[in-house]
């Protein structure tokens, strides 16, 4: 056999020695993430109790799910959370990344130390901000009581925050309706906040890192004030990242479990429910004593639903935004 | 300064100086906000995880743990002050070691800086924390080593071989990687219970040793390495493995290691999944026994924040040592579009 033999067989190769390098990955991914993520779908039709399939139920767990004011009360508390993260965390992340992009001293100190709580596990950051949020001992009220304001209930507090506005400024033309989420659930909020934003940080930072130079020098020289500079240059040219992070951080909080797990109650959700987002939900139906599967995977096909959906509808509404 | 530049000009340029200063010091004080906003609470949870439980009941709370010490017939012990008369001037006070109560002048008690570090040794010991902190090194050891093998292999028939189907399969396998977890956790443990592996290592391992990610960042590095370098090493008489493990591998090391990183962190903080796979203490990772810890404590808030401390230490420790390749690791992992 010459080389040129051997080198075409070697580098065409047969379909048999491609399967041997492809059969360990593709094993797992087959098993444990196709074969799963196909049968979410199926097994929303059947009733499924205790990991067995007893079943054929149709649309019937859907029809159910729809009219449980449970699940209509949790997608809107996650709605909130989602609300709530995500444009603050943005504008936190960009805010923060566009000072530490100004030629800072020890730059690597403040993003080691933003960076942090991004390394640290949710469960001991829960457990370490639900200790600060004490009602009766806690942190934060020390704070507030040393400026000279009132202790707040926090994490035990179901009462929502325009409510308790309205009613600490005597709004009662405020609609009673519009209680908004609950205080119980920004504290929630301000814990997954402080938890990404360092991650959000970095993100930035390597986008705005990449912008050439020639536009700033240019811009100095035609004496735009810093405003404009952001503006006209700073805020075009990230655009791809900020989309990302946009994208992401609303999908990581459509997903959030843990701080709710760990933080709020018991039991888990409350206080008086407030704190009950979809995911909680979902395990509750499927995991909880007496729960049924089949039940907590058309829950969860309705959340992935929601985020395939709103990756789309982000997309197309930033893409004829996006400067790339 | 030239010569040219007029009084007016100077003026300006002064007054822009200032100007440019003041927003400086403005950046650094915006900056420091942050910084002691993403620092206090890990403060806190190692001066809470020092302080005596009669110490946590207090607030306004103390930032540095103090005991009190109070004279006893053989020295300074450390006490507690179970009442104090401020009138008569005199406190009520136990020994912390047990005993009776002593009623002692009250400038006899002394606050001293008390670091109780039994704490720790007390949570480590009221939950078989031994146990769970085995249970995930052990879990995050054969899963880093398996994804390592696994992704190199895949990563290189995706590279470098030509096979039917190729590209359709990677794109595939990437949009399994769109799905959250959330959504196949329930058909994932109908699997485990079908395999009998719920509440064994095998549920914490196995379905983690595939990690597309890994895959695709190595198979986008392996394309960048030269078709050339292959076709000499073939022609030298290299075999293809040889090629992946003698010339490939050693090429990506970077990417390597920021793979070993995320997974790492990735597996040490997961809590979802072994949270629904196990139900007992000896296959129980650290993070769902932590969590366990904390809704059965309760009240011993000394204890938790002791069990939180050590419970992110090596990871911490870690991150002082390698931050830099921890942010650019974890950054590009989440980089998934």
């Amino acid at each position: 056999m010459t080389w040129l033999e051997r080198l075409k067989r070697k580098s065409y190769m047969d379909p048999l020695t491609a399967a041997l390098y492809l059969v360990p990955a593709g094993i797992i991914v087959v098993v444990f993430r196709m074969l799963p993520i196909g049968s979410a779908f199926l097994l929303s039709f059947f009733d499924v109790k205790m990991g067995r399939i007893r079943g054929f139920v149709g649309l019937a767990q859907y029809a159910r799910l729809f009219q449980d004011p449970t699940f209509w009360s949790s997608l809107g508390t996650t709605a909130y959370y989602v609300l709530g993260v995500v444009p603050l965390s943005l504008f936190l992340s960009l805010f923060a990344a566009v000072l530490l992009n100004q030629k800072i001293r020890a730059l690597g100190f403040y993003r080691t130390v933003y960076f942090l709580p991004v390394v640290t596990s949710l469960v001991a950051v829960s457990m370490v901000w639900k200790w600060i949020f004490h009602p009766r001992l806690g942190l934060l009220n020390y704070f507030l009581q040393f400026l000279g304001g009132g202790s707040l209930q926090w994490l035990e507090e179901p009462r929502g925050i325009f409510e308790m506005a309205a009613g600490a400024l005597d709004w009662s033309w405020w609609p009673g309706g519009l209680a908004g989420p609950s205080l119980a659930l920004i504290a929630v909020i301000v814990v997954a906040i402080w938890r990404g934003i360092g991650y959000n940080i970095v993100i930035f930072l390597a986008g705005l890192q990449n912008i050439p130079d020639q536009y700033y020098e240019a811009a100095r020289i035609d004496g735009a004030s810093p405003r404009q500079v952001f503006w006209n240059i700073t805020w075009p040219l990230l655009s791809p990242t900020t989309f990302y992070v946009l994208l992401s951080t609303t999908i990581v909080s459509f997903q959030v479990f843990t701080q709710i797990y760990l933080m709020t109650g018991p039991p888990v959700g409350g206080p008086m429910g407030t704190t009950k987002v979809i995911v909680y939900y979902l395990f509750e139906k499927g995991f909880d004593a007496g729960g049924n599967m089949g039940y907590a995977s058309a829950v969860a096909l309705v959340l992935f639903g929601i985020i395939l959906t709103l990756t789309l509808v982000q997309r197309r509404i930033v893409e004829r935004r996006v400067y790339y | 300064m030239s010569p040219e530049m007029s009084q007016h000009d100077l003026k300006m340029n002064t007054r822009y100086r200032a100007r440019r200063t003041l927003g400086r010091a403005g950046v650094y004080a915006a900056l420091w906000v942050g910084i002691i906003i993403m620092i206090v609470p890990f403060f806190w949870m190692l001066s809470t995880s020092l302080k005596s439980p009669i110490e946590i009941l207090k607030f306004p709370p103390t930032w540095i743990p103090t005991g009190h010490f109070a004279q006893t017939e053989d020295g300074a012990a450390e006490v507690y002050v179970i009442s104090e008369d401020r009138t008569a001037g005199t406190a009520v006070v136990r020994s912390v070691d047990g005993g009776p109560d002593s009623t002692v002048l009250s400038s006899e008690v002394i606050d001293r800086a008390r670091l109780r570090f039994s704490n720790y040794v007390e949570a480590w010991n009221q939950a078989p924390f031994a146990r769970y902190y085995f249970n995930t090194i052990l879990v995050t050891l054969f899963v880093v080593a398996g994804v390592l093998v696994t992704s190199s292999l895949a990563a290189y028939a995706f590279a470098r071989m030509k096979f039917w189907g190729r590209d359709n399969i990677f794109v595939v396998f990437l949009s399994m990687m769109m799905v959250p977890q959330p959504v196949y956790i329930v058909p994932s443990y109908i699997v485990l219970v079908k395999l009998g592996w719920i509440d064994t290592y095998q549920a914490l391992i196995i379905p983690w040793l595939a990690h597309i990610f890994s895959i695709f960042l190595l198979r986008q590095h392996f394309k960048t390495i030269p078709n050339d370098l292959y076709d000499a090493a073939i022609i030298d008489g290299c075999s293809r493995f040889g090629f992946l493990w003698r010339v490939m591998l050693p090429l990506s090391k970077a990417v390597l290691v920021a793979v070993v990183i995320f997974t790492i962190v990735g597996t040490w903080n997961s809590f979802l999944w072994p949270l629904v796979m196990t139900n007992t203490p000896e296959v129980r990772p650290l993070q769902v026994g932590l969590a366990r810890f904390s809704q059965e404590q309760g009240t011993s808030h000394e204890l938790m924040m002791a069990a939180a401390a050590f419970s992110i230490a090596p990871l911490i420790v870690a991150y002082f040592f390698a931050q830099k390749q921890i942010i650019q690791s974890l950054a590009t992992s989440g980089m998934k579009s």
